[in-house]
């Protein structure tokens, strides 16, 4: 039995028992620093695949690791190609150096995001793995004087059978390194696959089991210190003046830096730090603070819907289909700002030398952040050093447009020259400084005919434009695409469609937030179908089935997920199923809730259907984790998650009043994978968008109550 | 100096007494297994063992600890913990990893006491131990592993 074919369970029997090389592959699986040395590896064909006098095979992966896999799924393709055992193989993190590692879908640009890190590194990581195969064959062809097509390599070992020969790549190594890099290699045939497509175990699952995997809070470089900063209490203030006498009295305080963001306290450790903060005495120039609240948002939100928008799609003339329909629906729904809340807070370690710039952190968005610190530090972005470590979740937070958390650490450590600071923002601090998933509001107006078909469609989309928080924003007269992706792209066949964007400017910092512009837009025209296939007497299954033509990979997951979650099926009083199917990041997946309506107006999601069509499926365990998690992630927003302002003060910035999903609310999931040959797209995000609606769906089925502002913490008519 | 004993070792420590746990076993001794996340006891990512009790360590001074014996993640090597441990790396609960030393700390605690839970005795030993990347499912899949593991 080849090791391929071994299931997880298995694969860690054999791992933890007598093979010790298996053992070793899985203890020492995935060291998150960066650096592409790793150790001295005697072969380096490429940027990717550094292959040691041990045997080991490392992997540099150029996306970072928070939880989606990229650790495990990119050497996966390298492992592949170059016929290795999966005990060889170990993952590190790339530096930031976007010539090597940029992400192929972002033309130039490095960073991790849009779920794109396998659709973008497929081939490219598999051409890596063949390449060093290549020149191993060919090292082990010239030394043992015979054909390299009559070489074989399997399992980490390099065989000629006729003669007997056989090598380990560790002996060939040395060798393998003065072959020329070949600029074709043959990339096998996916019937000839035994590690893609199988549930190979993660790498950095050990480490994460134990405590001993190193985030930026755990990483201790020698001489370190800790700063925390006061920032101020509403967006747009300034320091006015500073009173740090009591704070420089504390024993172990070692220095008070004023940045153009708070002031700094910086100090022997975190606690120390923090009542250094506490006595620091700041006042604030409010005079161009922000001092709005939620509802005064949504005023203005509501006043701008009336208005046209920025056009974003334009099919037929809504505007007379609306004037002629039988019937017209009109519904607007409501999202508040959400908070990324990664279970780690920002933090980050930094170290400037003068004329260099070195950090340490959960690195996600090389390029933007080389782009702000060197901007920030004036210095040019060869001389700034990224580390990638570890992070303990992300979903979007970390692929920063301001590089807000990492700017302020290299700006304390400026200050300090020589010295490693550590930034560590609380969950206050995280939780309060904005780059929140926008606050919007969409208006959806509809038209049926006398026969109940859909004639027009408008929907109207007021939200803050991610975009303009970016260094270099595009014009602010031009459609956001984050704005509307998913809204503008509506897959159902209706003659007049009108998509609109308005996109108003406020002082709050937005952001990406796992599955970005999806997370509204999918909830708010997947509801809105439901309510026009009940307007109509239809069932919301078989109308969209009408009205998705030439759609054969969306009607695949929703027919999946309907025929798994037994659509159709009577359910008990006070219980309901919901239906909602959504693409994003080149990814298919529709969801099935089923829902019962509890005392008191409070509400279960029972169990949850999947269908995931995200191409050829290269770790399908991974696949499954990243549904579990985003049905979650999107079920938690769902229940409880809002940020609000009043009088431009944060109302909620710890899990006290920002509630996220709990043990007890997790649904049971069943996740499908629709079996494809296509390249591989995104899962991390994609699982998200269709959850919500579909839950608000069947809390619809189950009590006729329909959700239109979010988050929904009790059913009025439940 | 305090008189401190974490993992089966005695320690004196340095930190100011109104240090909370967490932090004297991050900063001081280089403990850093144990996360923090929330600071005001309502995560569960700071969770160790007080005598054998779960504890949040973000919100107990070093003053309030007496003489009470303090394990950490890096220090559970009991039998439960061996199948906790193997558990959570079949089942491939961890995500981005973060909450998971606070889980399988509680998990630990819980199975020692309740070698069999059932669901709703799982939601009541861990439902405070908040997990971002939802791997809900698998740890309750984990915890009912451990214990047919342990059984
Ligand atoms: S850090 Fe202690 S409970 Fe959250
Ligand atoms: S695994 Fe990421 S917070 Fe639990």
């Amino acid at each position: 039995m080849s090791i391929a074919r071994l299931t997880r369970r298995e694969f860690l029997r054999h791992g933890l028992g007598a093979s010790g090389g298996l053992l070793l592959g899985i203890r020492l699986g995935a060291a998150p620093a960066a650096g592409d040395s790793a150790g001295a590896a005697p072969f380096t064909p490429d940027a990717f695949v550094r292959i040691g006098a041990d045997d080991s095979v490392t992997v540099i992966v150029k996306h970072i690791e928070f939880g989606q896999g990229t650790f495990t799924g990119l050497p996966t393709l390298v492992a592949e190609e170059l016929g290795c055992a999966w005990s060889q193989v170990r993952a590190k993190g790339a530096p930031a150096d976007p010539s090597r590692y940029a992400n192929l879908n972002w033309g130039g640009s490095q960073g991790t995001g849009g779920s794109s890190s396998m659709n973008n590194a497929y081939t490219q990581m598999r051409r890596a793995g063949a390449t060093a195969r290549a020149m191993l064959v060919a090292a082990a062809a010239r030394a043992w004087q015979v054909k390299p097509g009559d070489i074989t390599v399997a399992d980490g070992i390099v065989r000629h059978t006729a003669s007997g020969r056989a090598a380990r790549f560790g002996e060939l190594a040395a060798l393998a390194a003065h072959e020329p890099v070949p600029k074709n290699v043959t990339l096998k045939d996916p019937s000839e696959f035994v590690f893609i497509g199988h549930d190979l175990p993660r790498l950095d699952i050990p480490a994460k089991a134990d405590g001993s995997a190193v985030y930026t809070q755990d990483l201790r470089l020698p001489g370190m210190l800790t700063a925390l900063v006061a920032h101020p209490p509403r967006f747009g203030a300034r320091v006015a003046s500073i009173d740090d006498g009591p704070a420089r009295a504390l024993p172990g305080v070692k220095a008070v830096v004023e940045l153009p963001s708070g002031v700094a306290v910086v100090a022997r450790d975190f606690w120390t730090a923090k009542k250094a903060r506490e006595a620091l005495v700041v006042e604030w120039d409010e005079s161009r603070a922000f001092r709005q609240g939620t509802e005064d948002i949504l005023a203005d939100f509501r006043a701008r819907a009336a208005q046209p928008g920025l056009v974003a799609r334009r099919d037929g003339d809504a505007d007379a289909a609306l004037a002629d329909a039988a019937q017209v629906l009109e519904a607007d729904y409501e999202f508040p700002y959400l908070a990324h809340a990664t279970m780690e807070p920002m933090n980050c370690i930094a170290r400037h030398d003068g004329d260099a710039c070195e950090l340490w952190y959960g690195v996600q968005g090389q390029s933007l952040d080389l782009g702000n610190l060197s901007r920030a530090l004036e210095l040019p972005p060869e001389k700034i050093t990224l580390n990638m470590l570890y992070a303990g979740g992300s979903f979007g937070r970390r692929s920063n447009a301001s590089s807000d958390y990492v700017v302020e650490a290299a700006r304390i450590a400026a200050a300090l020259p020589g010295t490693p600071v550590k930034l560590v923002w609380t969950r206050e601090d995280d939780m309060r400084a904005g780059a929140w998933r926008p606050l919007n509001l969409h208006r959806l107006r509809a038209g049926l005919d006398a026969d109940g078909g859909i004639s027009a469609w408008y929907h109207r989309i007021v939200g803050q434009s991610i975009l303009a928080g970016l260094p270099k924003p595009p014009p602010a007269d031009k459609v956001d695409h984050t704005c509307v992706e998913g809204a503008s792209s509506l897959p159902y066949a209706i003659p007049n469609l009108s998509v609109e964007s308005h996109q108003p400017s406020l002082p709050i910092p937005v952001l990406w937030w796992r599955s970005v512009g999806h997370t509204h837009t999918a909830f708010s025209t997947e509801c809105f179908l439901d309510e026009l296939a009940h307007a109509a007497g239809r069932d919301p299954l078989a109308l969209r089935r009408e009205l998705l033509v030439d759609d054969p990979r969306r009607l695949g997951v929703l027919e999946l997920a309907a025929a798994k979650a037994g659509w159709g099926e009577p359910l008990e009083a006070r219980r309901g199923r919901g239906i909602a199917v959504h693409y994003a990041f080149k990814t298919w997946v529709a969801e099935v809730a089923e829902v019962s309506m509890l005392d008191d107006g409070d509400y279960r999601v029972d169990r949850v259907v999947v269908a995931v069509d995200c191409g050829l499926v290269v770790n399908p365990g991974i696949v499954r984790a990243q549904m579990e998690g985003g049905v979650g992630y999107a079920l938690s927003a769902l229940r409880g998650e809002a940020v609000t302002l009043v009088d431009g003060l944060v109302q909620e910035d710890n899990f006290d009043t920002y509630p996220l999903l709990r043990l007890s609310q997790m649904p049971r999931i069943e996740v499908h994978l629709v079996a494809s040959q296509e390249p591989p797209t995104g899962v991390g995000e994609p699982g998200v968008p269709p959850l919500a609606p579909a839950v608000a769906n069947a809390i619809f089925d189950a009590c006729g109550e329909r959700v239109r502002r979010l988050p929904l913490r009790r059913v009025a008519r439940a | 100096m305090t008189k401190l004993e974490v993992n089966g070792q005695e320690h004196d420590v340095a930190s100011a007494p109104d240090t909370p746990l967490l932090w004297v076993l991050r900063d001081e001794l280089g403990l850093t297994g144990t996360k923090y996340g929330c600071g005001k006891a309502v995560c569960g990512a700071c969770t160790v063992l007080l005598d054998g009790a779960p504890t949040r360590s973000c919100v107990i001074p070093l003053s309030a600890l007496g003489s009470r014996a303090v394990t950490t993640i890096e220090g559970v090597d009991s039998e439960v913990a061996g199948a906790v441990r193997q558990a959570w790396i079949e089942l491939e609960v961890a995500q981005c990893g973060y909450c998971q030393s606070g889980q399988i700390v509680g998990a630990i605690a819980l199975l020692r006491d309740n070698p069999a839970p059932n669901d709703e005795d799982i939601d009541n030993a861990l439902d405070g131990n908040l997990c971002r990347c939802a791997t809900y499912a698998r740890i309750r899949r984990a915890v009912h592993r451990a214990a047919e593991l342990l059984a």
